[in-house]
């Protein structure tokens, strides 16, 4: 039982030291040399534009969903009227935030880690390495941008075409004049909310991105192996995606309100 | 970087072990290769072949002894000074390992892409040039899942020799390969060798292979070259190594191998 224990801590401890070590490599190869410039392109079009379907979706049907149950509770109050300001609220602060987090997990966090996974089974990281290519600047520093950046922008539009599924069935639904309820959307938007809300992806995509990188490059065991790192990097990264959530709504109540 | 002594080992190996936790890999290998020859290291599956090329290409670490490549000691440096040290390295990794989502073009002329200063237009020259070499030129173009078991292993011939390293390391290029695809890689190793002078080491566990290349030679002719029977001091420049369980059990030349009395050596040859 002892030595159960003794050996889960060690791996336990063994995987946050490998992690940490994996952000120091990835920290100082954006700011060193070389700099791999067209695979980071290439990653800001895969992880960017290639979630943009995903996202929109997403986005969407949660703003219309919104309209729709918040109507219902929102007419025993006599406050339909006031459906955008709640839709607006929500999504930007929160729902856009955690659920393009959850998309990005799904798609992009299990993307890196099968092919990251398939790259070390397969020997190609050794390749990378013996051909004289850091693999931590070849291939993590690109993701790690292209996640850190293009978080936010899929956040945005996320909350915009959520705010716009919200507004069609505010208009066509719920009968709520077009004018009535974007005036309510501005009304229910501060400007904290906004840095609340802009804030939470910078973390999320950095976090969703290493999460993926770590697990498939600590993958083993062949296609067994790269599998069980798929699996294990989506449910790490979006268990991670609600936790930061969390501590960055905290913190960011802290500074801002 | 700066080439090393023309007469000096390329590459020292000495007293190296190694051990992941409980199980021995390696113990106590020693063994040196000389510019321009062949080191052939036999054993059975697990028996730390492989471990060794990685030991020598720095992606794996010795628990003891020490390794020395063109003059320089590896086992105690940073990754970023071994990448300094695999500019004259190269390694063709069982199955190839070659890049997926890039060409064979892409793959080949890799390292050169990545690493170097060279215009893109030298590249691909030079991507030709190999390719021509291996004979593998109408497949510039192609995806490695396009390729066969034998062609992607050329191809992985064809990227570590792009950058013109000193030294070419094989981890079973021809395992797995039928005869006649395998002879085709047995005598691009015996060209590189001797066309081009590059030191090599060969891990493998197929015996007509490493006989093939100790006891063969490329002489040029013309434009083109042949394979003939190699003299005896050409034989004597291919070392065998056999490992038994990480320990070096025998070491010496082909004609030495096949005189072998020891019975673990009489059962591997038979």
């Amino acid at each position: 039982m002892f030595s159960l224990l003794d050996a889960w801590l060690k791996g336990a401890v063994l995987e946050v030291q490998e992690y940490v070590r994996l952000q120091i490599a990835t920290i100082r190869g954006v700011f060193s040399r070389p700099f791999y410039f067209h695979d980071v392109v290439e990653q800001f079009e895969q992880i960017g534009i290639g979630s943009l379907t995903v996202v929109l979706l997403t986005g969407f049907f949660t703003g219309a969903v919104l309209a729709l149950q918040t109507g219902i509770t929102l007419d025993q109050f006599g406050a339909r009227p006031f459906v955008g300001r709640l839709i607006s609220a929500s999504m930007v602060k929160e729902l856009g935030p955690v659920l393009t987090g959850l998309m990005l997990a799904g798609r992009i966090g299990s993307g890196i880690a099968a092919e990251l996974g398939s790259m070390v089974v397969t020997d190609q990281i050794n390749a990378l390495r013996a051909l004289g290519t850091d693999p931590v600047r070849k291939l993590v520093v690109p993701r790690v941008l292209a996640g850190f950046f293009m978080a936010p922008v899929l956040t945005v539009i996320s909350d915009t075409v959520g705010i716009i599924g919200g507004w069609l069935i505010a208009v066509f639904q719920l009968r709520v004049a077009s004018s009535v309820y974007w005036t309510s959307v501005i009304d229910g938007l501060y400007l904290d909310d906004a840095w609340m809300g802009l804030a939470k992806p910078f973390c999320l995509g950095y976090v969703i991105v290493t999460i993926g990188c770590h697990v498939g490059l600590r993958a083993s065991g062949g296609t067994q192996g790269v599998g069980r790192a798929t699996t294990n990097a989506v449910v790490a990264s979006s268990v991670a995606v609600i936790a930061v959530d969390f501590f960055v709504t905290r913190l960011m109540i802290t500074l801002l309100y | 970087m700066e080439r090393p002594d023309a007469e000096a080992p390329v590459i020292v190996v000495d007293k190296v072990s190694l051990a992941f936790d409980e199980k021995v890999v390696l113990k106590d290998v020693s063994f040196t290769l000389e510019r321009g020859h062949t080191k052939v290291i036999l054993g059975a599956s697990g028996s730390g072949k492989s471990t060794i090329l990685k030991i020598i290409l720095g992606l794996l670490k010795p628990d003891g002894g020490s390794v020395f490549v063109n003059g320089e000691r590896i086992d105690t440096m940073s990754e970023t000074e071994l990448m300094q040290v695999r500019m004259d390295l190269g390694m063709v990794f069982q199955e190839g390992a070659l890049f997926d989502s890039l060409t064979v073009a892409e793959n080949v002329g890799f390292k050169l892409y990545e690493e170097s200063t060279m215009p893109p237009d030298e590249i691909r020259r030079r991507v030709e040039e190999v390719l021509g070499f291996i004979g593998l030129n109408d497949f510039i173009d192609r995806m490695p899942s396009e390729l066969s078991g034998g062609q992607r292993r050329r191809v992985a011939i064809a990227r570590a020799m792009a950058a013109k390293p000193g030294i070419l390391l094989y981890d079973e290029a021809t395992t797995g390969l039928d005869p006649i695809t395998a002879i085709t890689v047995d005598e691009e190793m015996v060209k590189l060798r001797d066309l081009e002078n590059v030191s090599s080491i060969i891990v493998t566990h197929q015996l007509r292979d490493a006989f093939f290349v100790a006891t063969r030679e490329a002489v040029r002719r013309g434009d083109g070259y042949e394979i003939v029977a190699a003299d005896a001091r050409k034989c004597d420049e291919a070392e065998f190594i056999m490992l038994k369980e990480g320990v070096v059990a025998f070491e010496g030349n082909a004609a030495e191998l096949r005189a072998a009395k020891d019975q673990y050596l009489r059962s591997f040859l038979s």
